[in-house]
């Protein structure tokens, strides 16, 4: 029985990770959750947008580097996060603009506005693809880890390692950064609470006097925001590869619809839930089992292979629709 | 769904005129040799085929959105699970693979789904406050159970003969029987799914959809006892004859040489020919089948349920069930397509199933041809799928000739370069421009 052991070998090969992605899926699940509640529809260009912006971001990084700006220990990236946020948020607002307001101001069936957001998914995917190419990129340049397996051992004395990289690190602290933004924002600003109050009634909403047509461009640059952040963390942590945002689109959405559709603390409860789920039901328990003085024989422990990571979040989706379609922090579902 | 209903009366000459259209690129595909076109009928029969397949794709795409209003995103995922049927049906059985594990997999996967029926009996049956304990019990024993069925009998499969097989391989039975199987298993799988998400909001079911259709793709990559995975099925047995045995019959030969065209090209015209027969016969049956069911009393109720759920709910109708019932038949059409595209291609690779040309550019065929009318749809999908081929070949062609005046560097080269991707933007707006100034299509319906 050696628990300490037992518990390095979670925190390395669960905790951190599922953290990390957790937090990549929490930012992107707020998102659709912000348009869900102020324009009614699930953007299936969510996941694209996110490749946009991380493309736009992977720009302005080597432009960054290519004059020798550096902030090392960081990432570049950091630093070239603003220009990405600006100009997907451009992109985001000609989008409105010239497809979803003419919806919009007719009224027209969700189902429509989601219809159009996959029109958009295509473009947004052509252009990615079109700037920046298909192929694997990685731009996380300055330190790797901030603990590194060797370090963790020689410190500590334990024949288990731990490594804790600079992108997860950075990953938590930036997404604990946003989200704090956000609840200030929506919560003790004049412009978040008209934002809440036409996501809540919106024709209360109007009568009050509330600009319609201001909030759904701040709920776009906001959107645009998260959803570069986002992808430009998942894009540091893992590899930048545009179809990769296309498959992170199902465990956004499950995330978005555990919490429930249009609650921003839901999303990022649901982002946790499904990134924690996804790596403790892929991940083989045997190492942690036997640190714990159980004999497993041959078993690998392992509920689900890593291939099917994509099932768990389906599952997850499926529990809810069936026991809670409102979501665990009871969103719209209307 | 087409949302301004009172529109007037479009030309009823819409169909024949699109039909005539198709006609003409396909005839000037097959004859002229230029910057724009092949001149050669076999790549003009090739497009013609897919495009009846895309057709009958689209066709079931059209039922589940045109008749109700459903937004399927997991179009892939059910065409790839038609596409299985031709494997386990028509191919040769592989010699041990049955005795090495063939009935304790199937075993498992009767205990899997047996799992999932017991607990949704446990779950309504227990009163409330033991429910939650009985439904996880009986779902980790059955977990347990059936990794302890499937696992052994998995690896005995997939080590006999794991250069060559290694799957369970098929019945060996006539590629054509298939065909409804395929249809059978994309049906079976649309029920589970809209069981559990139609009837809550319409976005639910576009989303639970987009994840089957991943999980089903994940499964053919990934279980190589069933279908070998990635390392594919090849030489799916055919329903028509072979090219290399057309050219070795004499008859054949004096015909070609009668009609002065080399044998090679004659046998894969003739082919084509053959599939593209049996595709016209299974599309004009299907789309038979459509307009008969659209002017039954069932036809109106689908689309006074479209028009109106919460009026047609309260005349009585079973607004879910009826639901429920077009997505299957909808998934049973696009599963059948699954197994003819297999058929056609004698090929199993399930990497080819790729979401944005397999679900989304089925989209685009159905809102282009005319949501809600049958013969729309099918030759929107005709349309849009030579014009998916061909943009490939005018993309970078359009592209050189727009930087003919720069000069040669590397913005130049990777403007070349990108033009690949194109065709996705080019998709994207047409789908806009449809979406937002025609919302009814190129063939409205009536």
């Amino acid at each position: 029985m050696d628990i300490l052991n037992a518990l390095v070998a979670f925190l390395n090969f669960v905790f951190i990770p599922a953290a990390a992605y957790g937090a990549q899926l929490a930012l992107g699940a707020l998102g659709v959750t912000l348009i869900y509640g102020i324009l009614r529809f699930s953007n299936f260009a969510h996941g694209d947008t996110m490749a946009f912006g991380a493309a736009m971001t992977i720009f302005a990084t080597w432009a960054l580097q290519a004059i020798g700006v550096s902030i090392y220990p960081l990432p570049t990236a950091l630093l070239a996060l603003p220009f990405g946020i600006a100009a997907t948020a451009l992109l985001a607002l000609g989008t409105d603009r010239v497809v979803y307001r003419y919806y919009r101001q007719k009224k027209s069936d969700p189902i429509i506005l989601v219809m159009a957001s996959v029109g958009v998914m295509f473009i947004m995917n052509g252009l990615t693809r079109v700037l920046i190419g298909v192929d694997e990129i990685r731009f996380d340049d300055g330190a790797r880890f901030v603990i590194d397996v060797r370090s963790f051992r020689e410190w500590t004395g334990l024949t288990e390692g731990l490594a804790l990289r600079t992108t997860q690190l950075i990953t938590l602290v930036v997404a604990v950064l946003v989200v704090w933004a956000l609840f200030w924002f929506l919560n003790r600003t004049r412009s978040g609470k008209a934002m809440r109050a036409y996501s809540d009634n919106e024709d209360l909403a109007l009568l009050s006097g509330i600009d319609p047509e201001r909030v759904v461009r701040m709920t776009w640059i906001i959107a645009a925001a998260l959803a570069t952040i986002a992808g430009a963390l998942y894009g540091l942590d893992k590899a930048f590869k545009p179809f990769n945002y296309f498959q992170i689109l199902l465990p956004i959405f499950a995330a978005a619809i555990v919490g429930g559709l249009g609650s921003p603390i839901g999303a990022i409860a649901g982002g946790f839930i499904v990134a924690f789920s996804e790596v403790a039901i892929t991940y083989p328990w045997k190492k942690v089992a036997e640190y714990l003085g159980f004999d497993t024989g041959s078993a690998m422990l392992q509920l689900m292979s890593t291939e099917y990571k994509f099932a768990v979040s389906f599952v997850i989706l499926i529990v809810v629709l069936l026991f809670r379609p409102t979501g665990l922090f009871r969103g719209k579902a209307y | 769904m087409a949302t301004s209903r009172q529109a007037e009366a479009a030309s009823p000459w819409r169909a024949p005129i699109l039909l005539a259209v198709l006609v003409v690129l396909f005839v000037l595909e097959g004859t002229m040799r230029n910057a724009l076109f092949s001149g050669s009928w076999n790549t003009s029969l090739a497009i013609l085929n897919m495009g009846l397949i895309s057709a009958i794709m689209a066709l079931g795409v059209n039922m589940q959105w045109g008749y109700a209003g459903l937004f399927n995103s997991g179009v892939v995922g059910f065409l790839a699970l038609g596409g299985l049927a031709p494997v386990l049906i028509s191919v040769a059985p592989v010699q041990g693979a049955w005795s090495a594990g063939g009935l304790r997999v199937l075993a498992a996967l009767v205990v899997g789904l047996g799992t999932l029926g017991l607990a949704a009996i446990v779950w309504r049956r227990l009163p409330k406050r033991s429910r939650v304990l009985g439904l996880l019990a009986v779902l980790i024993v059955g977990f347990v159970a059936y990794r302890w069925l499937f696992d052994p009998a998995v690896n005995a499969i997939e080590a006999n003969q794991s250069a060559q097989f290694g799957n369970l391989g098929g019945l060996g039975l006539p590629v054509l029987l298939s065909w409804p199987v395929g249809a059978a298993f994309a049906a079976a799988a649309a029920w589970g799914v809209g069981k559990v998400a139609l009837g809550l909001r319409s976005d639910y079911l576009a989303i639970a959809t987009l994840g089957i259709g991943e999980i089903i793709v994940a499964v053919l990559k990934n279980e190589e006892w069933l279908a070998r995975g990635v390392k594919n099925v090849t030489g799916i047995p055919r329903p028509v004859p072979y090219e290399i045995n057309l050219q070795r019959d004499p008859a054949f030969i004096e015909r070609a040489e009668s009609w002065g065209m080399s044998v090679a090209e004659l046998s894969g015209i003739w082919v084509k020919l053959c599939y593209a027969g049996l595709f016209i016969v299974v599309l004009l049956l299907l789309i038979l089948l459509a307009e008969l069911s659209l002017k039954s009393p069932w036809g109106r109720m689908m689309r006074a349920i479209r028009d109106n759920e919460v009026a047609a709910e309260a005349m009585g109708k079973d607004v879910t069930g009826r639901h429920l019932q077009i997505f299957v038949i909808g998934c049973a059409v696009i599963g059948l397509a699954g197994a003819m595209m297999i058929t056609q291609d004698g090929l199993m690779a399930p990497t080819q199933y790729n979401p944005l040309r397999y679900t989304f550019l089925i989209w685009v065929m159905v809102i282009v041809g005319g949501s809600g009318n049958n013969w729309g749809a099918a030759l929107g999908a005709i349309l849009i799928w030579f014009l998916w081929i061909k943009v490939e070949v005018w993309g970078p062609q359009l592209i050189g000739f727009l930087t003919l005046p720069l000069p040669d560097g590397s913005l130049k080269q990777h403007l070349l370069d990108s033009s690949a991707h194109m065709r996705f933007i080019a998709m994207g707006l047409i789908l806009l421009l449809v979406l937002r100034f025609s919302p009814r299509g190129l063939v409205p319906e009536k």
